[in-house]
């Protein structure tokens, strides 16, 4: 059989998606195991052990100077930007979105705009933010607000493009005036695709919190990370990283379920 | 005077001419049937009856008064494709041209209201055979199930005219023969003045009582655009049916009632 026709049974898939993943944990494993057996004071590749009791220290005993849990300290600072920062994305972007997309006198204001916002690279704009919210909690949130907004209003805005105007005729035949179109026609058909965008959004927006907690922040996940790197303290930045990597996981599957689950309709709507 | 008047109607987009010089007279539960070559100007000829485009020169009157420029509820319109609203269940499909017009700020009813909505739509869905998808979604509906549920959509507004836009075009042969028969028996219960585009003339001499033959009379090889389609036949059909409805519509009020609650 050709290799372009073979196709992996349930198992199979299940071993296969694994596979990867056990090649690296050995490969690391070996690795690690190498290093330290030649020199044991080596911090670049940690072993599980000494991972687990920096764990172990970062999330389970108190800090002796400040008297706090700080894992569950820096993922609540981090979790809480990060959620208000996708929170006013994804409302700025679905307003932006729907006026550039269905309404056209608006949209030939606001396209271009947004195009052109959209490549100015956040991160050089940082700085900015800085002097102008302050090195607070509110120019963190703006930075990823002005990452991943663009992004969510064009996509939406393209998706606004793309529905049908048969439906919209449609619905000024069955009494709607543009406010309740929007309302009833055009805004419930965007929202599931609003959960997609912002699931696609979701790895720029950690990249954005990360960088904006490296630079000036004195809790979270990211402030952490760059702190502890002073000391070259690899088993801390190892399973922080691990942490991470397994919440953005989680919240992109919470969106995909929630976009299955609250919306029906769409994927089969789609076929 | 006539339900529908037009007036020479002209369109054209930029220097392609596609209809000319249009006058035709329409009468109030006429069946039009409008038939011709793809691309003489039909479905243009539709859209303009629809308010979703207007002349270039001319004009249209519904019962003396120019068309109103944009779509509205007293014109109903069955497309061949995406004819309901994919995000709504079917009875929510029809319910909602109850909602729209009583809500302009929210779009929705609530309570009672809402409820009356809902079993005045599902009356309807029961009249054209939906009554067992009521909470089906059109994605899961077959594509003549979808056109039941996309007149009975536009049935609920109880418009003045129905245009369809080569509705059945899409559906194999038997389902076609269906939803012919049961678009009949709603002409013939309401009274509706319908215009059908088809590109199928047997289904345009089946259904109509009058057809109406869109061509290109003149033709320059070297502008094809210069020249744009006509009315070239104007057909009475099925006269036995004209005569039915218009001998019931001379009679009184009182017993044609009863005649339709029959």
């Amino acid at each position: 059989m050709r290799l372009i026709n073979r196709k992996p049974g349930p198992s199979w898939r299940i071993s296969l998606a694994m596979l990867p993943f056990a090649l690296l944990l050995v490969a690391y494993l070996a690795g690690s195991a190498a290093r330290l057996a030649e020199n044991p004071q080596d911090k670049l590749l940690p072993s599980v052990v000494q991972m687990a009791d920096a764990v172990e220290r970062m999330a389970f005993k108190e800090d002796p100077r400040s008297g706090r849990y700080l894992l569950w300290d820096d993922t609540a600072a981090s979790l809480k930007r990060l959620a208000m920062g996708l929170a006013i994305a994804a409302a700025l972007g679905l307003s932006l979105g729907i006026l550039a997309g269905s309404l056209p006198l608006f949209g030939a204001a606001l396209s271009p705009l947004l195009t052109v916002v959209s490549m100015i690279p956040p991160l050089a704009i940082l700085p900015v933010l800085f002097i102008v919210f302050g090195l607070d909690e509110l120019s963190k949130v703006m930075l990823i607000v002005l990452g991943i907004t663009p992004v969510i209003a064009r996509d939406l805005e393209q998706r606004a493009r793309e529905i049908p105007a048969e439906l919209l005729i449609k619905a000024q035949t069955l009494g709607a005036n543009t406010w309740t179109l929007i309302l009833r026609v055009v805004l419930p058909q965007l929202l599931p695709r609003l959960l997609i965008a912002l699931q696609l959004a979701l790895g720029s927006a950690w990249l954005f919190l990360i960088a904006a907690e490296a630079i000036a922040s004195t809790d979270g996940l990211g402030y952490r990370i760059f702190l502890v790197r002073r000391y070259l303290a690899m088993d801390v930045i190892l399973p922080y990283v691990a942490w991470i990597t397994l919440l953005a996981w989680l919240m992109d599957l919470g969106l995909k379920r929630l976009t299955r689950a609250a919306f029906p309709w769409y994927e089969g709507g789609r076929a | 005077m006539s339900f529908i008047q037009v007036r020479n109607v002209w369109q054209q987009y930029g220097d392609q001419t596609v209809l000319e010089n249009l006058r035709l007279d329409i009468d109030q539960g006429e069946f039009c049937a409008l038939v011709g070559a793809s691309g003489c100007g039909k479905s243009t000829f539709l859209r303009m009856l629809l308010g979703q485009e207007r002349p270039h020169r001319g004009q249209i009157l519904l019962d003396d008064k120019p068309l109103v420029a944009e779509p509205d509820p007293s014109r109903g319109i069955v497309f061949q494709r995406y004819s309901v609203l994919p995000h709504l269940s079917v009875l929510d499909n029809v319910a909602l041209g109850l909602e729209l017009p009583r809500a302009p700020l929210l779009g929705r009813l609530f309570g009672r209201a809402k409820a009356e909505a809902r079993t005045q739509a599902a009356q309807l869905l029961r009249r054209v055979g939906l009554d067992h998808a009521l909470d089906k979604y059109p994605s899961q509906l077959s594509g003549g199930m979808q056109q039941r549920l996309a007149i009975a959509q536009a049935l609920i507004m109880k418009p003045r005219m129905l245009l369809l836009d080569e509705p059945f075009g899409a559906l194999d042969p038997g389902i076609r023969k269906d939803m012919h028969a049961l678009l009949l028996e709603l002409w013939q219960e309401t009274g509706l003045t319908v215009l059908m585009v088809t590109h199928d003339l047997s289904e345009g001499f089946t259904l109509g009582t009058r057809l109406l033959v869109f061509d290109k009379v003149r033709n320059d090889p070297q502008a094809p655009g210069a020249y744009g389609a006509r009315i070239t036949y104007d057909l009475p059909l099925n006269l036995d049916r004209r005569a039915t409805r218009e001998a019931v519509a001379a009679l009184p009020a009182h017993v044609t009632g009863a005649l339709k609650t029959a």
